[in-house]
């Protein structure tokens, strides 16, 4: 058969330029992006109806700034996703420091699925569940509750890339700061933990992601007053669209978007600008 | 102190903390939660303490008739029945347009491949509700979608999209096509290209290539990727309390329900204990074939 250089460019056996493949991929992405990205310029909609475009304008974020129940549901989602980070990161960097070793003990791996337990589980079931333990306890729920619950699942968040982090480290320099003469906690402050530290605040930042984005447990472990930003519009939500709505969503995605691609920036993988080895 | 004591006393201070948490605010409570499953229902909203019965597990199968005895009860089921077969739905869909995309993406340079591998993990990070919320504005009756197909003169009436079963699942596929994306990836990223190149020396064409090089190799993520996106459709709560409406109920939303309106604590117990019965069947059966393959995607 004689090969035709437009129609057939590549050998067919190159997997690369198979049919199908990119237009599959195009279409992936405009479906993942498109409606994230129509809610976004609906934001700026001038028109009520929201779905038809009628100007630009800048209103609907003027006014859920203005609006007392959006900042005191902001401040409570900031003050939530602020402790519950760093309560949990603190804990994660503890344990991930002993666990990224490579000694085995008794329980190590029981205790990496008890770390993954909170990831593991669909939210439903332990929102629920703290929900009945808080309640026969007696304790009032509000954002302490709310805290707890974060907490408790921002800790693999957290755990995860810095346990990676700690196992991608190069032994040999240890080592070579024992040869050194510095003794384990000096090696510990001066050696380990400047490396580790774009590995916590990568942790750190996913962890405040996802508390700030979280619904379900919010949702069952809030009580008076601890209503957060998604808690609050999935209230305007149920009762009808809103071109407000649009404003703080979009204002939410923005800042979710921005948040993760600094912590990929500070976790990514720098022992790969140190060239081929 | 000896060495070995220290060893251990400093293991327990610095594991100690998060597995503390952990269990405190998550495992005991997932205990208490099995132990009123099994509990009397108190029918101001409390749970009789001091009453064994199996009552709330009866309850997802039968009710009583007015003269005491059972009656089956399809209700439940059906729900159940739902939420297994949506999330089956989402895992299909997901695995036919994820595996192209892997595809298309394990065989990129090194550099493409970083930026599509952050393009997929992007939206993950974004919040769930919103991204939910934004299919209303396109899929309800004066919606993005609607509004152009009139527009188009398709069709003359708005179609039903929002708050049935399709849009759920619309939703769903959205809220967890990367997981089933990263996976397959990670397996196909390893293929050495020379192998399809081979398949093709030997007569093999595009099809057979697929179906016998490509899909064994990417096997353990294909697998991997359906239980990453099995698991968390079957315990969904937000995307059918947005798109089903309140009509097209699954699981989570029915658990949730007990402890809102309903107040049936024991018989919500009932109902996390199966869908945490269920999951964990799901990811012990993978785990006991697919133990290796897995440690090595992560």
């Amino acid at each position: 058969m004689k090969i035709n250089p437009f129609r057939n460019r590549a050998f067919p056996g190159d997997a690369r330029h198979w049919p199908g493949l990119f237009t599959a991929t195009a279409a992936f992405f405009a479906y993942v992006y498109l409606p994230i990205l129509i809610l976004i310029a609906l934001s700026f909609n001038e028109n009520r109806t929201v779905t038809i475009w009628t100007g630009f304008s800048l209103d609907w974020y003027r006014m859920a700034f203005s609006n007392r129940d959006i900042v005191s549901a902001a401040t409570n989602s900031l003050i939530i996703a602020s402790v519950a980070s760093v309560s949990a990161t603190t804990l994660a960097t503890l344990a991930a420091l002993r666990m990224a070793s490579n000694d085995r003990f008794l329980g190590k791996t029981g205790i990496n699925a008890v770390f993954a337990l909170p990831i593991t589980v669909p939210e439903i079931v332990p929102a629920v569940a703290t929900l009945m333990f808080f309640a026969s306890l007696g304790f009032t729920f509000g954002l302490g509750t709310v805290i707890i619950g974060h907490i408790v699942f921002c800790i693999p968040f957290a755990y995860l890339p810095i346990r990676a982090r700690l196992e991608g480290m190069d032994p040999k320099i240890g080592e070579a700061a024992a040869d050194l003469y510095a003794n384990p906690v000096q090696a510990f402050w001066r050696v380990t933990l400047p490396q580790l530290v774009p590995g916590i605040l990568s942790g750190l930042v996913l962890a405040f992601i996802i508390s700030l984005d979280d619904f379900v447990t919010t949702f069952f472990l809030g009580g008076a007053g601890s209503t957060t930003l998604p808690i609050y519009i999935f209230g305007l939500v149920r009762t009808g669209v809103t071109p407000e709505v649009n404003a703080i969503s979009s204002l939410m995605l923005l800042l979710s978007l921005s948040l993760v691609s600094l912590s990929l920036f500070l976790g990514r993988d720098q022992n790969r600008k140190t060239g081929p080895d | 102190m000896t060495r070995a004591g220290k060893n251990i006393l400093f293991r327990a201070l610095l594991i100690g903390p998060a597995l503390l948490a952990i269990t405190v605010f998550m495992i005991i409570p997932l205990g208490l939660m099995a132990y009123i499953s099994f509990r009397g229902r108190d029918y101001s909203g409390g749970v009789l303490w001091d009453q064994f019965t199996a009552e709330a597990y009866v309850r997802l199968f039968f009710e009583s008739e007015l003269d005491g005895t059972l009656a089956l009860n399809f209700n439940y089921m059906y729900i159940i029945l739902r939420s297994v077969w949506l999330s089956f739905l989402t895992m299909v869909i997901s695995l036919a347009v994820g595996l192209p995309v892997a595809m298309f993406m394990a065989t990129r340079d090194a550099k493409w491949k970083a930026v599509l591998v952050f393009m997929v993990t992007l939206p993950f990070w974004t919040n769930l509700l919103v991204r939910n919320y934004a299919w209303i504005l396109l899929l309800r009756d004066h919606g993005i979608i609607n509004s152009a197909l009139l527009w188009l003169g398709i069709i003359s009436e708005p179609l039903p999209l929002l708050h049935n079963s399709f849009a759920v699942a619309v939703g769903l596929t959205y809220s967890f096509l990367p997981f089933m994306v990263l996976p397959i990836y990670a397996s196909l990223e390893k293929i050495d290209l020379r192998l399809v190149e081979a398949s093709f020396d030997l007569y093999a064409n595009r099809w057979q290539t697929i179906k016998r090089v490509i899909l064994p190799l990417a096997f353990p993520g294909i697998v991997a990727g359906c239980v990453l996106v099995f698991v968390p459709a079957l315990g969904a709560y937000i995307t059918p309390e947005l798109l089903g409406g309140g009509k097209t109920l699954m699981i989570g939303n029915l658990i949730g329900f007990q402890f809102g309106a309903a107040r049936n604590w024991p018989f919500g117990a009932a109902l996390g204990m199966f869908l945490l019965a269920l999951v964990l069947t799901s990811l012990w059966l993978y785990a006991r074939r697919y133990r290796g393959d897995l440690e090595r995607l992560q």
